[in-house]
């Protein structure tokens, strides 16, 4: 007998768990241990969200608030992009509309909270919607370079006609009655966001949103108009965007021109870029390690922003898929070493 | 001439689309007759796409109008007319290529069109689907239907983009080359299927360059040159004429 040629290298092996059924929506579930192995992570990350208000102390919990603003507008953003084909780099629009529709409901109409906030995430979807419509025929870059002039041309218009308190901004607005009710709001529509869209992404609708990024004239020739669609899915990531300048607003007491300010565009992308595009969980997380990094690099002033451009270059060369879906893959695979 | 001389279904009347200074399509009319196969045929560059994309408003018409049923709809929007039953598969393909096969038929199945068509009741839009892929040659059993589109051979793809038009349950199916690229294998494949969709009453436009084939389905043929109709009628008599064969074969300089 000829001995078999071949090399006896150890290699590893990596094989899906079998959990998972192809159509992506059955799962054959044997005992606790798949449930376990199902369950865990999104259990992890709700019970972590909801443990972290009792644990940080004052300074923190108000971190935790705008770590959690940072993730619904990377979500959004990563909505927009990864699954519509929309790169928006003007979400600080959103939040301004938010911020600046709750100021002025607060202030000359004495609204509280719990109908400012409703009102600013419905309203000014609808007006950001509205004003983006125009821009809607346009396409990746073009996209991109558009939206990123909104928030700018905002503040010039609210400087140049004197309105709202022109530099000044609205303040005196009314915050939330305790520090409890503003941390678990946010988190809680934070969770809701997260996990509806994550729906939504994969529902029929959702597919013909992906339709249109993967190929819009496919859509048309579907029959259904693109400009339709991507109005819808603007409007779903604006309100977003708009709930959380309103929340902004409320937790601030105040709403300025810095409601528009760039970070409310830059951070969101980091982070998606930091999480990991198309997970929504992802940039989520992504948000809640950049918001608290930056606080802590408050004392070394701009030098953070060095340190922000370093750790997004290391990830957008190294390991472009961002940290979740390199998490994803490692829990969804054995690994094992194999001889030959 | 053919035995499909009913009513038009689809009437074209000289349509004309320039590009510059380049006459794309000049003053070109065509009728398509209720279940029958219009083939058109032209050397590259004669206008056949360019054609397809007035007709279906992918792309906007100089002049000259178009009749569905009657009713005109020259100025419609490109999904509009998908929403009427006119539907056309792309030359160049586009898939949705990071949704599985069976996915890529989920928009269609969507649209108001087949929503209304089908009475609120489709049951599973991916079980549908996947049934409609296999009966147009995705083998479930190599579960072929769930696999990336991306991932997809052409000739899986240019099925793909039948499927998509068969999806929507349409009245006219304008074909831009669905042969081209394949093997004569994979052609001889997809002609039984071509035949079948007749079959089922839907009329189809064909833009070809494998005759052979096209001949063996269409009821009658159109040429096309340098953005004009050159000539119409049943394959082999339209092959007969003398300025066919020139534009085809060229025996003289070509004018330019």
């Amino acid at each position: 007998m000829a001995k078999q040629i071949g090399t006896f290298e150890r290699r590893k092996e990596r094989l899906d768990r079998g959990i998972k059924i192809r159509t992506e929506r059955l799962y054959a579930i044997l005992g606790w241990q798949e449930i376990t192995y199902l369950v865990m992570p999104r259990l992890t990350l709700i019970l972590g969200l909801l443990v972290l208000p009792l644990i940080l102390g004052m300074y923190w919990q108000k971190v935790l608030c705008s770590a959690g603003i940072f993730a619904l507008l990377a979500i959004s953003f990563d909505f927009l992009a990864h699954y519509v084909g929309l790169v928006c780099l003007g979400g600080a629009f959103f939040t301004g509309v938010g911020a600046y529709i709750v100021g002025i409901l607060n202030s000359s109409f004495e609204l509280s909270p719990a109908f400012t906030i409703p009102i600013a995430t419905i309203g000014g979807g609808l007006i950001c919607t509205l004003l983006l419509l125009p821009c809607l025929q346009l396409r990746g870059v073009y996209f991109a370079m558009v939206t990123i002039i909104y928030p700018i041309a905002a503040t010039r218009i609210i400087v140049a006609l004197n309105i709202w308190g022109s530099t000044e901004g609205i303040s005196g607005l009314t915050y939330f009655p305790n520090v409890w009710i503003e941390q678990y709001f946010i988190l809680g529509i934070a969770l809701i966001v997260l996990f509806g869209l994550r729906r939504l992404v994969g529902q029929d609708y959702g597919i013909v949103l992906r339709g249109i990024k993967d190929n819009d004239q496919a859509i048309r020739a579907s029959g259904m108009s693109i400009a339709w669609y991507k109005a819808q899915a603007v409007f779903i990531a604006s309100a977003i965007g708009c709930f959380a300048g309103s929340y902004l607003a409320c937790l601030y007491g105040w709403s300025g021109l810095s409601s528009f300010a760039l970070d409310f565009s830059i951070i969101p992308i980091a982070a998606t870029v930091l999480g990991g595009p198309g997970t929504f969980v992802g940039p989520m997380l992504g948000a809640f390690i950049l918001t608290p990094l930056s606080e802590m690099l408050r004392a070394i002033g701009t030098w953070r922003i060095v340190i922000y451009c370093i750790i997004l270059l290391v990830f957008i060369v190294y390991k472009p898929e961002g940290l979740m879906n390199w998490a994803q893959r490692k829990y969804h695979q054995f690994e094992h070493w194999v001889e030959g | 001439m053919s035995k499909f001389e009913g009513e038009n279904l689809l009437q074209v009347i000289e349509v004309r689309k320039s590009f510059g200074g380049v006459k794309a399509v000049d003053r070109v009319s065509l009728e398509l007759h209720q279940g029958e196969i219009l083939g058109i045929i032209g050397p590259n560059g004669s206008g056949k796409t360019t054609l397809i994309n007035l007709i279906t408003g992918f792309v906007k018409k100089d002049s000259g109008k178009v009749f569905f049923k009657g009713k005109d709809i020259t100025n419609s929007a490109a999904h509009k007319l998908a929403d009427l039953g006119i539907t056309r598969t792309f030359q160049i393909i586009r898939p949705f290529h990071t949704l599985p096969a069976y996915k890529n038929l989920i928009p269609p199945l969507y649209s108001p069109r087949v929503r209304q068509t089908a009475g609120g009741k489709l049951g599973d839009r991916d079980a549908v689907a996947i049934d409609i892929l296999e009966e147009i040659g995705f083998e479930r059993d190599a579960y072929v239907p769930y696999k990336l589109a991306g991932s997809l051979p052409l000739g899986y793809l240019k099925r793909l983009e039948l499927a998509r038009c068969v999806a929507m349950r349409p009245e006219v199916i304008i074909c831009d080359e669905v042969f081209s690229g394949l093997s004569i294998a994979e052609i001889v494949t997809m002609v039984p299927i071509i035949e079948k969709l007749q079959m089922n009453g839907i009329s189809l436009i064909m833009i070809e360059h494998r005759l052979k084939e096209l001949f063996r389905v269409a009821n009658r043929v159109m040429v096309m040159n340098f953005g004009e109709k050159l000539a119409e009628g049943i394959p082999e008599e339209v092959m007969k004429q003398k300025n066919v064969r020139e534009a085809y074969l060229g025996t003289e300089a070509a004018p330019c």
